[in-house]
């Protein structure tokens, strides 16, 4: 008999999609993710197609990675493989969509595909599938979770770069690169920390 | 070009190639677990003991990994280790474990790890990929007990210093000093938003002290401004 936390989600949905978008944000919050943010926020463009590329596979990732953790290494009691195993499929993963936006959509490829191999050895990724795993979220809440998670990362995102934009094109030169980007960071960090440390939700 | 001296790449690991404030990698940790010093130093252990290991292993068989999947290797080289050192805390250290949470199995994916086996190690023999990996190490714990020590001092009004010891044959990280500074904690430093400040204003101040130094040496060598 295989036990799993169920398919449909008996979480409140409400407070997992508030929590991974602001509360505890994946940049801002819980640190992860951060190598792409400081690297990849110097122009809206980028930041656009970072965040795109990183929500996708991100749900998709908690897509593929539930049924192989409740149904593969649990029963066997291999959960110790269970890093190296979330991190084959997830760079699998992205190798093939890589592969198929290539043949089918050049214009995607063009936009996103560049951000894509970069995402394997992305955090907020890995990060996403292990606390879905250590939180025993069902099916429905670890993709509710995984997505919301991405938006919260997209607007960290395009806010900083727009931030970053608008520093250079005043000419704060001390502030721009990645001092501006930790300093937004910290603005936004202390909004989301204490504006939902006084609203209970 | 230089000659390579053992030594010498240890130096410039912790100097010339600071990972965090030089080469900016491997963040995440960096500012997540160092609420205090004894999590950065935990933290530093787990990253020397896999950087070491991924070293050694990726320049002792470089010469037989096909270019093409290389990343993939890469990556199986060092999961085997962090999943070594993720079962070694958590039978050992289980308080240590806690507190750096999903952070242990993140180190596969830090930047450092996989940036050394793949510019350093995958070039260099395995010796002199050893003393980068201790260099890059070192570098690595004296910034992480840096941050901690001062998000600790600040937000709570003193550090406790702690070493890793095996007491009665009971490994664990035990204290072995305390500094205390007269001030009200401001607890906005152990938060996440302290974090991004400390660093922030770290970078900030080795940024001026570096646009000094290059002045002064534009000014030695009577460059008109």
């Amino acid at each position: 008999m295989i036990e799993t936390p169920g398919y449909l989600p008996t979480e409140a949905l409400f407070p997992i999609v508030v929590d991974a978008m602001f509360t505890k944000n994946f940049l801002l919050v819980m640190f992860l993710g951060l190598c792409s943010y400081v690297g990849l926020t110097t122009s809206s463009e980028t930041s656009k197609g970072m965040s795109m590329a990183v929500t996708f596979v991100m749900t998709m990732s908690a897509i593929l990675t539930w049924p192989i953790f409740y149904y593969l290494l649990k029963p066997n009691k291999l959960m110790f493989l269970q890093t190296i195993c979330f991190i084959l499929v997830i760079a699998s993963f992205v190798q093939l969509v890589e592969f198929i936006i290539h043949r089918y959509s050049p214009a995607l490829y063009r936009s996103l595909g560049i951000y894509l191999p970069l995402i394997s050895t992305n955090c907020a990724v890995l990060g996403v599938v292990l606390l879905n795993v250590k939180e025993d979220f069902t099916y429905g809440a670890s993709i509710v979770y995984a997505f919301s998670a991405g938006l919260g990362y997209s607007w960290v995102m395009l806010a900083t770069a727009a931030i970053r934009e608008k520093l250079i094109m005043r000419g704060v030169d001390r502030f721009s690169g990645f001092i501006g980007a930790f300093f937004a960071a910290m603005m936004m960090a202390l909004i989301v920390v204490s504006y939902f440390g006084v609203v209970k939700l | 070009m230089a000659e390579k001296s053992f030594v010498g790449e240890i130096v410039r690991g912790i100097i010339k190639d600071n990972p965090v404030f030089v080469l900016v990698l491997g963040l995440c940790p960096t500012l997540a677990v160092t609420t205090s010093f004894a999590n950065g130093l935990g933290m530093s252990l787990a990253f020397a003991f896999v950087l070491l290991g991924s070293n050694f292993f990726v320049s002792l068989i470089r010469k037989s990994i096909p270019s093409g999947v290389r990343i993939p290797i890469f990556l199986l080289i060092i999961c085997t280790f962090v999943t070594m050192v993720d079962m070694l805390l958590e039978a050992y250290l289980p308080p240590m474990y806690e507190a750096l949470g999903i952070f242990v199995p993140l180190i596969v994916v830090n930047c450092i790890v996989i940036g050394r086996a793949e510019a350093y190690a995958n070039r260099n023999s395995v010796i002199f990929s050893i003393a980068d990996a201790i260099g890059i190490s070192i570098g690595y714990l004296l910034v992480l007990l840096l941050i901690g020590s001062i998000r600790e001092l600040f937000g709570t009004g003193k550090i406790q210093f702690v070493m890793l010891m095996a007491k009665g044959g009971v490994p664990g990280f035990y204290p072995i000093g305390e500094v205390s500074i007269p001030i009200e904690p401001a607890t906005v430093m152990i938060t996440p938003a302290g974090a991004f400040f400390t660093i922030a204003t770290l970078m900030l101040l080795i940024k001026i002290i570096g646009d000094r130094k290059r002045m002064m040496q534009l000014k030695k060598e009577g460059v008109e401004l």
